[in-house]
């Protein structure tokens, strides 16, 4: 741009020039564009934030003051919490939860890929269809669900997978239809099913047009579009609310104590009722297995982020380790430059 | 046509383009493709109210270049959706190759085809949009080689191998492991002809290439449209470019109120327009 300035005063005839010409460039500018160092007294004085500071320090004090309270309050019984945080009664409970979450979140999403596919299909019915079930089931609590499946023996005495009113081929029986976890597994994954149809809907919505014209000007197979063009960028949508919905629904899980199983609140509560005096323990064991379940989750989600953003971004962003070994790296620059500011 | 004529001029004015697509000279290398021809019989199309297409009749012979032009909202874009069948007419029909397009022939009337169908003679018309619509979770290369592969032409490294063979010819070479948004925009338009390439269509429709892009990256993605122009493929082209039209083009259409106005060969049509309305556009254009 700025090489045209000068020639359109300069043309004959041109009487009111069609831009200003430029004002003189300032000397000390041009020394610094060639380069060199720029001096210290013309470095521009980057503005101050004293409130910043005095927010930060009360911030810290809060901060140290719940700590201090947290270590020091003998209410909290941390021995005890010692004591229970890895008991292997805990950790059965544990591991109930962390299978009924994997289930349900395997069901769930199959369900909802299912469910949106059908509401975004062509045909009425398959829409109508997919509507009312997340219609009934964000309704419905899931509490009530899971209690309605768990007396399902009540209302239907036998089950059998087969041809539609024709002969059945499997059969459950009468006494034990389902154990609790798989009441507690379809439960979450009807509910959860719901909640991930409208999550995956809104990731196939937010592709552009284009790549579906895309896709039908070269003629490619519309399983292919789906899974190979269309599925692979609505993922850059749709795992962040995913991931959202799947902390909701660990903590969700905690409803399986009401269906008579025992995940990892259901050992809390029982033990609780056993040992009345080591119930905050008690609760703070599950608080600190429900915090780890969720920071791994978390941390899982910034890679799987990181991995459906290539082509999205024009640079993926760096993993925290990068970025520790990149200010590692800069730390270290400055250090040495300011040694050999102070040695000059 | 002659196509040593046309190299001749692509060379004089497109200065820029030259350097920017330097394997130019390499398409004779590739297998030659039968070039198809379009004809467009007695086309119309409504949006709501509005006639887009009015009664169209076109024919593009195989081999020659036709550029569209008009103002917007004059049915150019339509037109050219039509003869792939990213739009179906609500009469007429469309041939290419002698076949007509997303139909059949049946006891005197027309019948739409399924989709496979419609997809199979898709795949043998090349669509380039004017923003380029690539695949951005693809590499250029994954780009090019995406529609071989998933119409079962060719098999994952012989679609890469000719892709890389492809971007070379759009020289884009050495940006084969480039994902789109890493690319200008001349580029990314250079990837997505070499992409509707990659089927080796009997015809390629361009939607005005160029109008998505900066004025100095014009000229590249020209340089490419022309190269293509003189290997014998049948070329559509929606264009604002006038003087492009008149270097490469066999043949002119203009286009207005869904009607063909005007047409014949580039020096007639540009420099002595019969018509007062395509005088008229030509005076506000050029």
């Amino acid at each position: 741009m700025s090489e045209h300035l000068p020639t359109a005063p300069a043309e004959p005839g041109d009487a009111p020039p069609a831009y200003p010409p430029p004002p003189p460039e300032p000397v000390p500018h041009s020394t610094a564009a060639a380069g060199g160092p720029v001096p210290a007294d013309q470095r521009v004085v980057p503005l101050r934030h004293p409130w910043r500071w005095a927010a930060t320090l009360a911030v810290l004090v809060v901060v140290a003051q719940v700590i201090h309270g947290l270590a020091t309050n003998r209410f909290y019984q941390w021995d005890r919490f010692g004591y229970w945080f890895l008991r292997p009664a805990i950790l059965h409970g544990l591991v109930i939860t962390l299978q009924v979450t994997a289930w349900s979140a395997v069901f769930g999403l199959l369900g909802g890929i299912v469910l949106a596919a059908a509401r975004l299909s062509r045909s009425p019915v398959l829409r109508a269809v997919s509507w009312v079930y997340v219609w009934l089931f964000r309704s419905v609590p899931l509490i009530v669900v899971l209690l309605f499946l768990y007396n399902f023996q009540a209302l239907y005495a036998t089950l059998s997978l087969g041809v539609p009113f024709g002969p059945g081929f499997v059969h459950f029986g009468e006494t034990k239809l389902a154990t609790e976890t798989v009441v507690a597994v379809v439960g979450i994954s009807l509910n959860e099913a719901a909640y991930a149809a409208e999550v995956v809907r809104a990731g196939v919505l937010s592709v552009d047009q284009g790549q579906h014209e895309a896709a039908a000007a070269l003629g490619l197979p519309r399983g292919y579009e789906f899974t190979r063009i269309v599925f692979p960028q609505a993922l850059r949508a749709i795992v962040p609310s995913y991931v959202n919905q799947l902390i909701g629904l660990i903590k969700s899980t905690s409803l399986v104590f009401y269906v008579s199983l025992l995940d990892l609140f259901g050992r809390v509560q029982t033990l609780g009722s056993t040992y009345p005096s080591d119930i905050v323990p008690l609760l703070l064991v599950a608080t600190v297995w429900y915090l780890i379940l969720t920071s791994v989750v978390s941390v899982a989600q910034f890679y799987v982020e990181r991995y459906f953003s290539r082509g999205a971004l024009r640079t993926v962003p760096p993993t925290p380790l990068q970025r520790l070994r990149a200010a590692v790296r800069e730390a270290r620059v400055r250090l040495a430059a300011q040694t050999a500011g102070v040695a000059r | 046509m002659n196509a040593v004529d046309k190299a001749g001029t692509a060379g004089a004015s497109a200065a820029v383009g030259a350097s920017a697509a330097p394997t130019a000279g390499a398409a004779g290398a590739t297998e030659p493709v039968r070039p198809a021809a379009v004809s467009v019989h007695r086309a119309y199309k409504r949006f709501g109210e509005r006639q887009v297409l009015a009664g169209i009749d076109l024919e593009v012979p195989a081999g020659q270049v036709l550029a569209v032009l008009g103002p917007s909202g004059s049915g150019k874009s339509t037109l050219l959706r039509v003869i792939n069948h990213l739009e179906q007419l609500d009469a007429g029909h469309v041939e290419v190759g002698g076949e007509p397009v997303g139909v059949r022939r049946h006891r005197g009337r027309f019948k739409e085809l399924g989709p496979r169908q419609i997809r199979a003679q898709r795949s043998r018309i090349g669509f380039v949009f004017q923003d380029f619509n690539l695949f951005p979770h693809l590499t250029a290369l994954d780009n090019v080689a995406a529609a071989p592969v998933a119409t079962r032409r060719a098999g994952r490294a012989q679609a890469r191998e000719r892709a890389r063979e492809l971007l070379g010819r759009v020289g884009l070479a050495d940006r084969a492991e480039a994902y789109p948004r890493q690319l200008s925009g001349g580029q990314q338009q250079r990837v997505a002809i070499a992409r509707a390439l990659a089927l080796d269509p009997g015809v390629i429709l361009f939607d005005e290439p160029t109008s998505a892009l900066d004025p100095e990256l014009v000229g590249e993605v020209l340089a490419v449209i022309r190269d293509l122009a003189t290997s014998g493929t049948t070329l559509i082209v929606v264009t604002h470019e006038i003087g492009f039209a008149r270097d490469v083009a066999d043949a002119v259409v203009f286009l207005d109120g869904g009607r063909i106005v005007e047409q014949g060969p580039p020096d007639q049509v540009l420099t002595a327009p019969r018509h007062p309305r395509t005088r008229e556009f030509l005076s506000r254009v050029l």
